[in-house]
């Protein structure tokens, strides 16, 4: 048989990973929304969480969508597609690719026409990403009630054990940012673009406040995010 | 007895995470099964060899550090769909903080969870979108243009977290973030590998935060 990494078995295996993970999504944004209405939360609070997480996700979604193109180019569009749908990021994906072409000595430069070399990718790329699956039904029980016990005996370390986790999420992206500026003018691009951003969030921040904008609030982290995006188109040019 | 809502997150959301176990695997067998085409235990394992260590160290620490951030049910979808660092975490916190709720409360899981799954269904189908129009889409966003929007994603969005968190929390951000900068000045290179490095600035951002506690500065 020819293979083909386009065929149409291969989009309707992915059709099928991409509905399951819309009815999962779905699934528990009704339920969310259920439970929202049984705790009588504010409704419009819970369509402004929706609207502005859904405007947030638009750029990040795209740039998702750039992997999928970049992977495509030799495996075909169905298993990128369904890779970064599913838990996959590019991150993961093009090394996995990559990692598994390299052992088979075979080159990424054009489409993938051996069959057993695309289900070898397919597996490391599986297997590589699986245990995620794994460990949140074996241990997420666990950890939630870690933290409840530990909110329970003192809520103030509570809250900020939960704040001091997710800055040192930020802090190692932040940190992140200055890895190139020993390569010149260019390798500073990403801290002007990190600076821009800041400064809308920040200009954002005192409309809110002082110019008692409320509505902006749901919107300032898509609009600093897309603003410096915007940035970054301009100063690149000038700069490299 | 009746089960509590957070007791049924924990049923529906270990059908759903091990039904999507199964959905993963059914896509390289349904492909060996259909081409005839298994691949062999060796070339795997080779090209897992390459990957594993890595991937598998960083799942550990994403479960262990994004599942109290992301709560019950934002964790068994956000798990699945993926993308935690990049939109999935950021997605949930924001809207918890603009909805004025907090992270482990009946209110933040709601908040958390809707903020996953319109992000998990947005991201879904603006994928399935690009897909369909690829032939159209693919020079515009590929274009030299655009390519520095695209490169500089990650410094444009945690820009603006940074404000929000950081001002907040100077305090407690001073420790991790002065050692993220000096570690990514002194070793570059780790730029690849920065999902091993979250626990480590949560370590960090832990045992400054504990110190300062205990002696009443926070």
């Amino acid at each position: 048989m020819n293979f083909d990494p386009n065929s149409g078995f291969l989009f309707a295996v992915a059709a099928i990973v991409i509905l399951f993970i819309i009815a999962q999504s779905v699934f528990f944004l009704v339920r969310a929304i259920r439970q929202a209405k049984v705790l009588k939360m504010d409704m419009r609070q819970v369509r402004r969480t929706i609207v502005s997480t859904a405007i947030f996700t638009i750029a990040p979604a795209i740039s998702i969508l750039l992997g999928v193109i970049t992977l495509a180019k030799f495996l075909g569009l169905p298993l990128p597609w369904i890779r970064l749908s599913v838990i996959g990021a590019i991150t993961y994906e093009l090394p996995a690719a990559t990692s598994t072409a390299t052992a088979l000595q075979v080159s990424l430069s054009e489409t993938i026409r051996d069959p057993q070399v695309y289900t070898a990718i397919a597996w490391v790329m599986t297997l590589g990403i699986f245990p995620g699956l794994v460990l949140v039904p074996l241990f997420l029980k666990k950890i939630q009630k870690g933290l409840m016990t530990l909110k329970s005996k003192d809520s103030k370390w509570g809250d900020i054990f939960m704040t001091a986790l997710f800055l040192g999420m930020i802090s190692a992206f932040l940190g992140m940012v200055f890895a190139d500026i020993r390569t010149g003018l260019a390798g500073w691009i990403p801290i002007f673009v990190l600076l821009f951003s800041a400064l809308i969030m920040g200009v954002c921040g005192i409309l809110i406040k002082k110019c008692n904008m409320k509505w902006l609030e749901t919107y300032a982290l898509p609009v600093s995010m897309l603003g410096a995006m915007v940035f970054a188109c301009v100063i690149t040019p000038m700069i490299v | 007895m009746k089960r509590s809502y957070d007791d049924m997150t924990h049923i529906y959301g270990r059908i759903w995470i091990l039904t999507a176990l199964v959905v993963v695997f059914m896509v390289p067998i349904s492909a060996c099964v259909y081409y005839d085409a298994w691949p062999g235990i060796t070339p795997v394992l080779k090209g897992l060899l390459g990957v594993a260590p890595i991937f598998w160290t960083v799942a550990v620490i994403e479960v262990v550090t994004y599942c109290p951030m992301l709560g019950s049910a934002g964790s068994y979808l956000g798990f699945v769909t993926g993308n935690l660092t990049n939109l999935k975490v950021p997605a949930a916190l924001t809207a918890m903080e603009n909805a004025k709720v907090k992270p482990g409360t009946e209110e933040g899981e709601v908040i958390s969870t809707i903020a996953i799954a319109t992000s998990s269904i947005v991201t879904t189908v603006i994928i399935a979108l690009g897909v369909l129009m690829l032939a159209q889409l693919t020079p515009i966003l590929n274009s030299p243009q655009l390519k520095p929007a695209f490169d500089n994603i990650l410094p444009a969005l945690f820009g603006g977290l940074a404000v929000v968190y950081v001002s907040k929390n100077w305090k407690i951000a001073m420790a991790p973030l002065i050692f993220m900068v000096a570690l990514f000045l002194a070793v570059p290179a780790l730029s690849s590998s920065v999902g091993v490095l979250v626990p480590v600035g949560a370590a960090i951002a832990l045992l400054a935060a504990r110190i300062m506690y205990k002696k009443n500065l926070l």
